[in-house]
């Protein structure tokens, strides 16, 4: 019987024949934190007393949540995380390098890896074919020192891709289309595998849009095959020699197949204040936006600045809406600086920020006022979520963001296209 | 045996509710985080929680981010068990990490400020309030090896590895 793409790497991993539901205890690859949930990392790691990192090298400590630090108890946080890659010799990404899962996708992960971070979007790695999962502090910390975990290994859900996205229709409004269909907890504890007629026509970067989001509808991990479109993206990263080829057998067994059709797509947000919460653009067209936020891991990689760029080229934004966008690396922001799209985002009224997740989850930057909308190509929009339980976020394309910066009010970018 | 008062919350409580972003510079100053649990969900709910009470709550609880300060801070406010509907992937690991049970149950049998009595154990749920008596959903095996040492680091601390 033919395995899915979980259960294979799983096997590989683990040294198993490993069945969804089997509890396996898997070697981890690659493993990181970030400087929100490092420091309980580092802490619950000392009391674990282990002697040391059991694979100092493919082991990360990203700085990307508060950059530059706002507070000195952050910045504290910081110095804690910089003194432990001193001491155990672990990589440290500094301020200004980008967000995690950017760097992971750009330069660290491989198909076939498992990968383990501090982090809930972690999945986005899956776009790349390892199998990618968010934990705690704690996990993270045994990780740390064991070098492995345990896993109980997901039942898969098929989603068989048809068709070709229209104009207008982005990765987003697929995986937005998703998760309102099945919920925010449809696939909770399951694996989210992506396939079908129709996987070349999505690049590395939708695929990790895709994959990124798996996890809002409480997803394990969000996976796709890595093929030839991997191989080009992972050779134009100056790593060609990471790739293998990772696909599911033809006869793996999924608890269930949901076929969606590309060509069906129109453009889709997400509404205040759960993700899943999701309508057509059309229904919402005219809702007042104060602020757009144009950025994270989710949607801050070259691709989605250039669209929004492309948009906003020679337009200016709505006078009674701010434009906030965060590139979410530095290669990303340096190769927009080079393109010009930095440039022509500047001259619209955009504001830019240095790569980093703040704005999203509200840690700083871009705190919204009472009553005040946003329309966000992040993944998240809870109450609360900005800073500020009294605001609203409705989530959306880096394109639909452009469209909505310019009128002020949700705007199908189909319009300005 | 557990006795405390039952908190009742609703459906899709995140981990954005339980502990906001905007908090983030007080997660090494756990104290102080813990003053704020729940808040955006209840702003009365830290300052009527009482040592041994629970969480009782519906679906999908704890969804959106690992952060593990999330089942801390509940625990610190006193809470002894939550009981879910659902629960989210990270977060029902991250308790248990924690030591703190999670039990699944029909919920909707219980109100708020009922006194219940809990036996983890047997995984049964008394409402002394209204004299309904339930049983939860077990709590996977590997889980409850951990939650037994009180949680993972202790786990590690007695084994130094894991032993499934």
């Amino acid at each position: 019987m033919g395995k899915t793409l979980a259960e294979k790497i799983l096997s590989e991993k683990s040294g198993s024949a490993a069945r969804a539901g089997d509890i396996v205890i898997a070697g981890v690859d690659l493993v990181f934190i970030q400087d929100t949930t490092g420091p309980l990392t580092v802490k619950q790691f000392q009391a674990s007393k282990f002697k040391g990192l059991t694979n100092p090298q493919k082991t990360v400590l990203f700085i990307d949540h508060a950059v530059p630090s706002p507070s000195k108890s952050l910045s504290n946080d910081h110095l804690l995380l910089h003194k432990f890659a001193q001491q155990t010799g672990a990589i440290f990404s500094g301020i200004g390098e980008g967000v995690c899962h950017q760097i992971v996708a750009e330069s660290l992960a491989r198909p076939g890896d498992v990968i383990v971070g501090s982090d809930s979007h972690t999945v986005t790695a899956g776009g790349m074919g390892a199998f990618a999962t968010g934990m705690g502090s704690s996990d993270v910390a045994v990780v740390f020192g064991l070098g492995k975990t345990w896993f109980r290994v997901p039942e898969s859900i098929k989603i068989a891709l048809s068709g070709n996205l229209q104009k207008g229709v982005y990765a987003k409004d697929l995986i937005l289309h998703l998760i309102g269909q099945i919920g925010a907890d449809g696939a909770t504890y399951k694996a989210l595998e992506f396939g079908g007629d129709s996987l070349g026509a999505l690049s590395v970067p939708e695929r990790l849009t895709v994959a990124n989001m798996a996890v809002e509808a409480g997803a394990k991990v969000g996976i796709f095959p890595a093929d030839e479109i991997t191989r080009d993206y992972l050779a134009s990263q100056g790593r060609g020699d990471h790739y293998q080829p990772v696909s599911a057998d033809t006869d793996a067994t999924y608890e269930q197949t949901i076929n969606i059709d590309l060509a069906s797509l129109e453009p889709t947000i997400s509404k205040p204040h759960t993700v899943d919460n999701t309508a057509p653009l059309r229904e919402l067209k005219g809702t007042k936006i104060q602020q757009v936020f144009i950025g994270t891991c989710t949607n801050g990689r070259l691709e989605d600045l250039a669209i929004a760029a492309n948009i906003l080229k020679g337009k200016k934004i709505h006078p009674q809406t701010r434009l906030i966008v965060a590139p979410a690396s530095r290669r990303v922001l340096l190769e927009a600086i080079d393109k010009g799209y930095i440039r022509s985002l500047i001259e619209s009224g955009a504001t830019i920020l240095p790569p980093g997740c703040g704005p999203c989850l509200g840690l700083h930057q871009g705190a919204l006022g009472d009553g005040e909308s946003c329309l966000s190509t992040a993944n998240r929009n809870f109450q609360g979520r900005m800073g500020n339980p009294e605001a609203f976020v409705y989530l959306g394309s880096p394109a639909t963001a452009a469209a909505t910066a310019i009128a002020g009010e949700i705007t199908d970018p189909r319009e300005v296209l | 045996m557990l006795r405390g008062k039952a908190f009742k919350f609703g459906d899709s409580i995140s981990t954005d509710h339980i502990i906001p972003g905007r908090f983030a510079h007080l997660r090494s100053n756990l104290p102080e985080l813990a003053k704020h649990v729940l808040e955006d969900a209840d702003p009365t709910f830290v300052s009527r929680v009482k040592e041994g009470d629970f969480i009782v709550t519906g679906s999908n609880f704890g969804l959106g981010s690992s952060r593990e300060h999330a089942p801390m801070v509940i625990k610190m406010a006193g809470v002894k068990a939550i009981l879910a509907k659902s629960v989210a992937r990270i977060f029902f690991r991250n308790a248990i990490n924690l030591g703190l049970p999670v039990l699944i149950c029909d919920t909707d049998r219980i109100n708020d400020g009922d006194e219940l009595e809990i036996n983890l154990g047997a995984g049964t749920i008394r409402d002394i309030t209204s004299g309904d008596r339930f049983t939860s959903g077990k709590i996977p095996e590997v889980m409850l090896r951990i939650l037994d040492e009180g949680g993972l680091i202790p786990y590690i601390q007695k084994y130094g590895d894991f032993k499934l």
